[in-house]
């Protein structure tokens, strides 16, 4: 593993306009190589905000960020970001969506279409792959937007609330889904939500942060083995971390 | 289907009644045919003349096509350009607004004095009028892109071509469309209009407008209502013309263009 770590904030403040109070302020955290990062925090804590600076599509006010030593626009190859919604191109059917990234960045037409079929096959919408976003679920919706993000092969994952639009049975699945797709891709991820539940069972290590400006209030290990599956939610361990995580965002929430 | 043909059905008998009364109405009340001709007599004069009424209304047809594709190519071309360069559409949408307010009556004498009496003229005027709705409509759909689709596009380092391409024209044809389906509708008035003031555009033959002046000029009242019949016919092609392409490039797709969707 390289000396390298994957994402590295020193000291970060964030302010959208000079005369506004900061959304994000003092933030220090380092992701190494193949994390699984949650950034959990009530809305308006700044949580996608930090996912923008990562993906350089803003600005930092101060301090530094680097991605895999780079500054983040020079690292954008790298990056593949996921929306809160799926962002689907309605015009193009699922395979095309999928194939957007891979015409971006020059790839063939053909070249692409082959790639794009394994990843549907990967995600399970071999079957839909002609159909056109208006008629998808929500969840399948997500899928196309999961291989769209993995086509370019990435090394680091951004995940801005993906899951929030599904309901409950549908989010627990694709939680597994994207751990069983992380095994094979080995990808860092920067993850963002508000559950709690989610958070814990994803992640490595979870970030809360507390609001007004957006600070690091508390982190979390969670000392789970992977590869975890649905089972993992039953366990004692895992309603501990549940928890104590629920109890820390409180009190972040609160100061 | 059942429920269309229905509709269809009712707006037929509707029609014939509206004749109806009209012919018994006129032969009631003694109006004169110069004042209000019965159907029938509008009915004769569009068999008698049907000749001469098609090639008017083919005059007027190919100014207004002209015209109408002109300010597509011409209003999408602007569009692209306010799209582009926000300061120069700050500068001049309002201006695109004035070509909305102006009276087309007003300017058509300038334009056929400027540009002369033939089918260009014409469809020049038919242009102007067209103008404005494509150019709105084109360049909020070119604008009014998704924040997080255009972030996606910058993630993978698209060009503006590609950002244009894939992205924003796309996006702006049903905005588009729109612009195309009011632009078809007022058209035909453009063209009419241009004919009232070229006078006839072809060597002993003119469009609807320049026909209807003469009709009138002539008391042939039977036959000024066969031309408007015409024009009304002419409006009504160009607009569901409009609305196939319409459908055409959007059904797949697009919400709007879902065949039981569709408002007119």
């Amino acid at each position: 593993m390289s000396s390298v770590p994957e994402i590295l904030f020193r000291d970060v403040s964030k302010r959208f306009r000079p005369a506004d109070p900061p959304v994000l302020q003092a933030i220090d955290l380092v992701i190494e190589r193949g994390e699984f990062v949650t950034l959990l925090g009530p809305s308006g804590c700044g949580k996608s905000t930090i996912l923008k600076l990562v993906a350089g599509l803003e600005p930092i006010s101060s301090g530094q960020i680097r991605v895999n030593g780079l500054e983040p626009k020079n690292a954008r190859r790298l990056v593949s970001f996921v929306f809160q919604e799926a962002t689907l191109l309605p015009w193009r059917n699922v395979e095309r969506n999928v194939a957007l990234a891979l015409e971006l960045e020059g790839r063939s037409h053909d070249d692409a279409l082959q790639t794009t079929g394994k990843l549907l096959d990967l995600v399970g919408l071999t079957d839909v792959a002609q159909s056109y976003p208006r008629a998808l679920s929500g969840g399948q919706k997500m899928r196309v937007s999961i291989a769209r993000a993995l086509a370019t092969k990435p090394r680091l994952l951004l995940m801005d609330e993906p899951f929030a639009a599904l309901d409950e049975i549908n989010r627990d699945r694709m939680n597994e889904e994207i751990l069983r797709l992380r095994e094979a891709g080995n990808w860092t991820v920067l993850f963002v939500t508000h559950s709690v539940a989610e958070a814990v069972f994803l992640s490595k290590r979870v970030v809360i942060l507390s609001p007004h400006p957006g600070r690091i209030a508390h982190t979390i290990s969670v000392d789970l083995p992977y590869p975890r599956t649905a089972e993992l939610r039953e366990t004692d361990a895992f309603d501990a971390l549940v928890n104590q995580a629920s109890r820390l965002l409180r009190e972040a929430h609160r100061a | 289907m059942k429920k269309k043909l229905l509709l269809a059905a009712n707006a037929a008998v509707v029609f014939v009644a509206l004749l109806c009364v009209w012919q018994v109405a006129v032969w009631m009340l003694r109006i004169p045919p110069f004042m209000l001709p019965p159907p029938m007599s509008v009915g004769r004069a569009i068999v008698m003349r049907f000749p001469e009424l098609c090639t008017s209304f083919w005059i007027s047809a190919e100014a207004a096509v002209a015209g109408l594709l002109g300010s597509i190519v011409g209003g999408l071309l602007v569009a692209l350009i306010f799209a582009r360069l926000p300061w120069l559409r700050r500068m001049f949408f309002p201006y695109t607004i004035l070509l909305q307010t102006v009276p087309i009556v007003a300017i058509a004498p300038l334009i056929l004095m400027w540009a002369g009496q033939g089918l260009f003229a014409v469809a020049l005027v038919t242009f102007i009028i067209c103008l404005a709705p494509i150019i709105a409509n084109a360049t909020q759909g070119l604008i009014s892109v998704d924040t997080n689709l255009l972030q996606l596009f910058l993630m993978h380092n698209a060009s503006q071509g590609q950002i244009l391409r894939k992205l924003r024209f796309p996006h702006s044809l049903p905005y588009l469309f729109v612009g195309i389906r009011i632009s078809s509708g007022i058209a035909v008035i453009g063209a009419i209009t241009g004919e009232l003031f070229a006078g006839s555009t072809r060597v002993g033959q003119g469009g609807l407008g320049y026909s209807i002046l003469y009709a009138m000029s002539q008391l042939q009242t039977d036959y000024l209502f066969a031309l408007v019949f015409a024009a009304t016919i002419l409006g009504f092609a160009l607009f569901f013309t409009a609305m196939f392409f319409e459908w055409l490039f959007l059904h797949k797709w697009h919400e709007s263009a879902r065949s039981e969707s569709i408002e007119f």
